[in-house]
């Protein structure tokens, strides 16, 4: 499909019409509802997700300060809790247990979903791939519109849940049922579940119609000599991502579907010999399998995590080349390394469930597959070194969260050498290990990639820059925050101790880290304030932050600096720019960079 | 109220940070871009360096504060293996992250922006990137190679004379089973549970295997150096047996019963001295998120001599006697064999006491 066709119906924006353009944008009247509200222009649909991703981000880990809370303090007692939540979730001032598992539960969905997937690749893939793959828009604007209406219609589902009596969701972000079944077995099993499940179908749909976009506009609309090799990593991180959506997305929502027949059809799905105590009834249920949710929902949940760093790589990649001032070290291998991680993410699910009983010989073939990650991994890890070695590095907000971002990804991911690894899995398996290994690996470093994309692509997103020291005490702040939140936590795991845990007191083998939880809780507290001083940075440099005065601010080399500083619904005022080079010619020929843009001299090779 | 004082303490925080902000980015327009990206540039370079030292510090001091508090040796002789794989990773995983680390902050600094550098065109080198795929890979295969000789060891085959239980996992609560003197597990149905009538696994009483089975709430007694085979079920959601001490994890799932084993290798008693903790106690956590209990669903494991274990079966009174107190009885429960040392210490059941006298 090309341009015009698609565009065909959007006059405002039709080539024909691109000449009167000028280069402060737009001269075509646009209403408030159709420019700002159901836009179709994939900047306004990317900074939607951006901002829905922001709000989400600050209520998800409002929730981990509560429960955060509780963990450094379980004996204390904060009326001002009781005040806020009323005597049912905090009574006396403590939290309770069914809101503690609301708490973990509505943090995890939140923050793996509507933040690091909805938020991160929602607003990039939106953002960056017309733009840097010289497009004017989607390959269909309108479904982009819809995938973000549906991700927005899931959230208020989901906030929702959080209001009703019987209170949201509380069986863990994964709901396993039988507990995730029955609302007999756990309060956040009865409504909260139900509205659960309807939302995350609805982030399903949403997902899914933003994927196929992505893909189809990455694979079609690419502009004149823009091959797929010389596509920027961060198009080919989002590709990856958008496949591994497209495939794994329908199997989780088929899982969520026997979940939702078991609740309320009576059927057996998930559920075998159950008698349950708080009715002292045995259940009619027979011959369902509670294992077959973990095989679904995993074939989702693995590959979920690369759909959240995939992303953050891709992102990671552009910013470290740019501001190193050198291509990226191996793009071949980086590519090939990120196509390695999209097939390997289907062959890896059952590493969540070495101690489901699975047979210990299908165990070790998902041991094997799983540690043959860590080699796409170990490639990717010393490429980005290579590309700061010999660089002349700017020390941008970009680049520091990049650089910070290579640091959690490394610490993480080699604690998921120990995770994967079946004989280790035993003891630390759902243990604070654990946590530790995926908050720094998926949470921090997904988080740190997206604050690294926020800070290099805001100039192109609002014509303005975000404060710089603001964006230092932030980074600083929170890279060594995010380490002295979880780096002591993977002692708490050797130790054995167990997640979704709100109290250890009574326990003889794990009550050893009181001070410790005290610790991190009030780390995780600053860490959270730091946060919100990046929220409001962000949104007065919409308004008041410093102009950009140039096209191309971070001298790059990609297409979306050839755009006006301001571009309007089309991008490009003129025609689309032809492409004759690759992204990464930094430092080429003694010239500081060459935009893809530039054709080759005559002298020249491409890299 | 010390809430509202927090909030505007935080409060005030904010402006000040922002009025700075806000302040040195007016004072770098005034110095002139370039020299303001040189000064931030400069300070974040070396913030790059102390980072990377203190934080490799760091990581050693948290190391050696915390060696104490993590698991001494392990209980088990599943446990040794598991440790030593333990080791193993950590080994080769720490040098790794030691190496990346340090490249990656010393690059960072080494190579900060400099009038005088030209940044190097190095766009691809193939030596190089063969180097980094070899060595992980065989790293990796070295680690999957030592991973999956001892899965296959700890997940293999109970041995012959291992003392089969059979646990159950509720909410929120423990429940154990020991087959009695017909080494045989009785059968049951969960449609037969139900607390009131003491039956709370469901068992078939027309099956007579179940008639000497033993059901004990939330304390389970092992032998020492003998090998225990753990039945593990579920009656309502999923649960987890978890064994710290013994390095061990298995699933409790409704419907489908899983199974682990191991080698206790201390008693109790021998724990509390080594550990120097009379307070020790080996205990079952819930691995698995349950419900709002799960945080409490505590069992103990009681690792006791042959003696004191035959002593203890002895004890018990079989599920059959507690469901029905005047119905015949099924005879002892476990294998005794001197009836007046059982006589003597079979006091609190009357069933059982009367079972020991009509045998």
């Amino acid at each position: 499909m090309s341009n015009e066709a698609t565009l065909h119906g959007h006059p405002e924006v039709g080539i024909s019409h691109d000449a009167h353009h000028g280069e402060h944008g737009d001269h075509h009247h646009q209403s408030f509802i159709t420019k700002y509200v159901f836009s179709q222009d994939h900047k306004m649909i990317a900074k939607q997700f951006l901002i829905t991703g922001m709000i989400w981000a600050i209520i998800g880990g409002l929730m981990s300060v509560l429960f955060r809370l509780q963990l450094g303090y379980p004996d204390a007692h904060f009326q001002f809790l009781e005040d806020l939540l009323g005597s049912k979730w905090a009574k006396g001032g403590q939290i309770q247990p069914e809101f503690y598992y609301a708490l973990v539960t509505m943090h995890g969905t939140i923050l793996v979903f509507f933040v690091l997937t909805g938020g991160l690749s929602g607003t990039f893939a939106n953002f960056l791939i017309p733009l840097q793959i010289g497009a004017r828009d989607m390959a269909s604007p309108f479904l982009n519109m819809l995938s973000y209406w549906f991700f927005l219609t899931a959230s208020v589902v989901m906030m929702s849940s959080l209001f009703i009596e019987t209170g949201p969701a509380s069986g863990g972000w994964t709901s396993y049922p039988p507990l995730s079944a029955l609302g007999d077995a756990s309060e956040g099993s009865k409504t909260g579940m139900d509205l659960w499940i309807v939302s995350m179908a609805l982030f399903v749909v949403s997902s899914l119609l933003g994927g196929l976009n992505y893909i189809s506009t990455i694979l079609n609309m690419r502009t004149k000599g823009m091959s797929m090799t010389r596509l920027p990593l961060t198009i080919w991180a989002l590709f990856f991502t958008a496949v591994l959506g497209v495939l794994s997305f329908p199997v989780l929502l088929s899982g969520f579907i026997l979940l939702l027949f078991d609740r309320h059809g009576g059927t057996s799905f998930y559920l075998s010999d159950i008698f349950l105590a708080t009715t002292g009834k045995a259940l009619p249920n027979e011959g369902g399998s509670a294992i077959l949710y973990q095989h679904l929902f995993w074939f989702l949940g693995h590959p979920e995590v690369y759909i959240i760093i995939l992303p953050a790589m891709g992102l990671v990649s552009e910013v470290l080349s740019v501001n190193s001032r050198k291509p990226i070290f191996g793009y071949m291998a980086m590519v090939g390394s990120l196509f390695a991680i999209a097939i390997l993410a289907f062959l890896v699910w059952a590493h969540h469930m070495f101690v489901t009983g699975l047979n210990p010989f299908l165990g070790s073939v998902f041991v094997l597959l799983t540690l043959l990650i860590a080699v796409p991994s170990a490639i990717k890890v010393f490429n980005w070194l290579t590309t700061l070695w010999r660089g002349n590095i700017r020390f941008t907000p970009a680049m520091l969260f990049a650089i910070g971002f290579v640091s959690t990804f490394i610490s993480g991911g080699l604690t998921g050498i120990f995770l994967g690894n079946s004989t280790l899995d035993i003891p630390l398996h759902d243990t604070y290990f654990v946590i530790a290994h995926f908050h720094i690996v998926m949470g921090v470093s997904g988080i740190l990639g997206m604050f690294a994309g926020i800070y290099h692509w805001f100039p192109k997103m609002y014509g303005r820059y975000m404060n710089n020291t603001l964006a230092y005490i932030h980074f600083w702040i929170t890279l060594i925050g995010a380490y002295l939140i979880f780096w002591p936590m993977h002692y708490e795991g050797l130790a054995g101790m167990p997640r979704r845990y709100l109290d250890y007191s009574n326990w003889i083998s794990f009550n050893q880290f009181g001070g410790l939880n005290r610790f991190i809780s009030t780390v995780a507290m600053i860490v959270f304030a730091v946060q919100l001083l990046f929220v409001f940075n962000f949104f007065y440099s919409i308004f008041k932050g410093r102009r950009v005065m140039t096209r191309n601010p971070w001298d790059a080399t990609t297409l979306e600096w050839t755009t006006p500083i301001r571009p309007g619904h089309g991008n490009w005022p003129g025609e689309i720019p032809e492409v004759h080079r690759w992204p990464y010619d930094y430092a080429k020929d003694g010239r500081d960079f060459i935009p893809q843009t530039e054709p080759l001299g005559s002298n020249e090779n491409e890299h | 109220m010390s809430t509202f004082f927090v909030l505007l303490i935080l409060f005030f925080g904010f402006l000040i940070t922002f009025q700075i902000a806000k302040a040195s980015e007016y004072v770098g327009v005034l110095k002139g871009e370039k020299k303001n990206f040189e000064q931030n540039n400069r300070v974040n370079g070396f913030l790059m360096i102390v980072f990377l030292v203190l934080g490799l510090i760091g990581v050693y001091w948290c190391n050696e504060m915390y060696r104490g508090k993590i698991l001494g040796e392990s209980a088990s002789k599943h446990g040794e293996q598991i440790d030593t794989m333990l080791y193993i990773t950590i080994a080769i995983t720490g040098v790794m992250f030691v190496i990346t680390q340090i490249l990656l902050f010393w690059f960072a600094y080494k190579y900060q922006y400099s009038e005088k550098r030209k940044a190097h065109y190095f766009p691809h080198d193939n030596r190089l990137e063969v180097i980094w795929t070899v060595v992980p890979a065989i790293a990796l295969t070295v680690l999957v190679g030592f991973g999956l000789f001892y899965w296959f060891r700890i997940t293999g085959e109970a041995p012959q004379d291992a003392n089969p239980i059979e646990v159950t996992g509720k909410q929120f609560g423990w429940i154990f089973r020991y087959p009695g003197k017909d080494k045989t597990f009785g059968k049951k149905y969960y449609q037969n549970i139900s607390d009131k009538d003491n039956n709370s696994l469901g068992l078939i009483w027309d099956d007579a295997n179940t008639h000497d089975d033993v059901v004990v709430g939330n304390e389970m007694y092992i032998e020492v150096n003998k090998p225990v085979k753990l039945i593990i079920n579920s009656r309502d959601v999923i649960h987890d047996v978890g064994l710290v001490y013994f390095r061990q994890k298995m699933d409790a799932v409704p419907g489908t019963p899983t199974t682990l084993w191991f080698v206790p290798k201390f008693t109790t008693e021998e724990m509390k001295k080594k550990l120097g903790n009379p307070d020790f106690e080996y205990e079952i956590s819930c691995d698995q998120m349950c419900g709002r209990g799960h945080y409490t669903m505590r069992g103990i494991i009681k690792v006791v001599t042959h003696e004191e274990y035959v002593l203890w079966l002895a004890k018990q009174q079989p599920n059959y006697a507690q469901a029905f107190p005047d119905k015949s009885p099924a005879g002892p429960a476990a294998p005794v064999k001197t009836d007046s040392a059982k006589a003597a210490i079979v006091t609190p059941a009357p069933a059982v006491t009367a079972s020991v006298a009509t045998k």
